[in-house]
């Protein structure tokens, strides 16, 4: 159950992004002493003030025995030098590899933010293409429009032709007949006639056109042998 | 800013036993008070990019220290029994 009543967000607060570390920690005087001690003792007793009170307090202490003496300190000797001595020898070389590390980090992390930085921007860039190319698609609509309109209209003018041609066809077969109706009634009329004329020439008639014709045949051989 | 919201590093020498007394003795205050120090000891010498020997080797000077006061009643005897 959410209590509407409660406010939310009301400070400028955010955990993001989340401040870099600092460079380098606070300053320590030889490893256990932090540096503010010494400024806070400076303005009094000048440079060397915390260090005599170092020594006296450690004389005190020794003199007065509330520091024992025993075989421990020996051990606690032994291993503070071995330790300070790899600290002083192997220190920069840990530090380096620390280094080493982190910035490893740090490149691949930076590596994918820029990575993905990139492949938003093709995809920004493929996107204002996309968006150029569906301004065009009033061509490509004016385009189809006339590939439809050349299609009526070749499929229009091919009709015209086929019923061009039907017609044709049609008052072609007509006259074509016509053609033979009067062809055979020519035929058969001169047909008709040639028979009524052959037998209409009696034999009489023929031997008198006959004689005609040799007697006629006769004078103009005459005439053609006068001429020659 | 007042007296009472102060860490301890800004209090003036003068004022201390006012601010003691304003800090609350409770166990949540005491608790409260005591994951501030640890938070800001962190922040200032173990969280940061290039930290040094600094930062643990305070710790552990103190764990000696703690450890010699605990067990002094041990080292003072023992001195005792063996110097005589």
């Amino acid at each position: 159950v959410l209590h509407t009543t409660r406010p939310l967000h009301t400070t400028q607060q955010s955990l993001a992004p989340v401040p870099p570390l600092p460079e380098k920690g606070g300053e320590v005087r030889h490893g256990l002493i932090p540096e503010e001690f010494f400024q806070f003792l400076y303005p009094k007793t000048g440079v060397t003030g915390p260090y005599m009170l170092g020594t006296g307090l450690l004389l005190y202490l020794l003199s007065k025995e509330i520091y024992v003496v025993n075989h421990e300190t020996a051990a606690a000797a032994c291993i503070l030098t071995v330790i300070v001595y790899a600290i002083k020898k192997f220190g920069p070389d840990v530090a380096a590899f620390a280094d080493k590390l982190n910035e490893e980090k740090m490149a691949s992390a930076l590596a994918m933010k820029n990575d993905t930085i990139q492949t938003l921007q093709t995809a920004i860039e493929e996107e204002k293409k996309e968006q150029w190319r569906a301004e065009g698609r009033s061509y490509l609509f004016d385009a189809k429009r006339n590939n439809i309109a050349m299609l009526l209209e070749a499929n229009y003018r091919e009709r015209l032709l086929t019923v061009y041609n039907e017609v044709k066809k049609r008052l072609d077969y007509q006259v074509a007949l016509q053609n033979l109706k009067r062809q055979k009634e020519q035929d058969h009329m001169i047909q008709w006639v040639e028979k009524n004329v052959v037998q209409s020439i009696t034999p009489q008639q023929q031997k008198e056109s006959i004689a005609k014709c040799i007697l006629d045949l006769k004078a103009l051989s005459k005439s053609a042998h006068a001429a020659v | 800013g007042p007296l009472a919201e102060r860490p301890l590093m800004e209090v003036r020498l003068g004022e201390l036993h006012t601010w003691i007394s304003t800090c609350s003795f409770s166990a949540q205050g005491l608790l409260g008070a005591v994951q501030r120090a640890w938070g800001s000891y962190c922040a200032k010498y173990i969280h940061v990019k290039q930290g040094g020997p600094a930062g643990i080797s305070m710790l552990l000077a103190g764990y000696c220290l703690l450890s010699y006061g605990w067990n002094y009643q041990h080292f003072s005897k023992a001195s005792c029994f063996r110097n005589s």
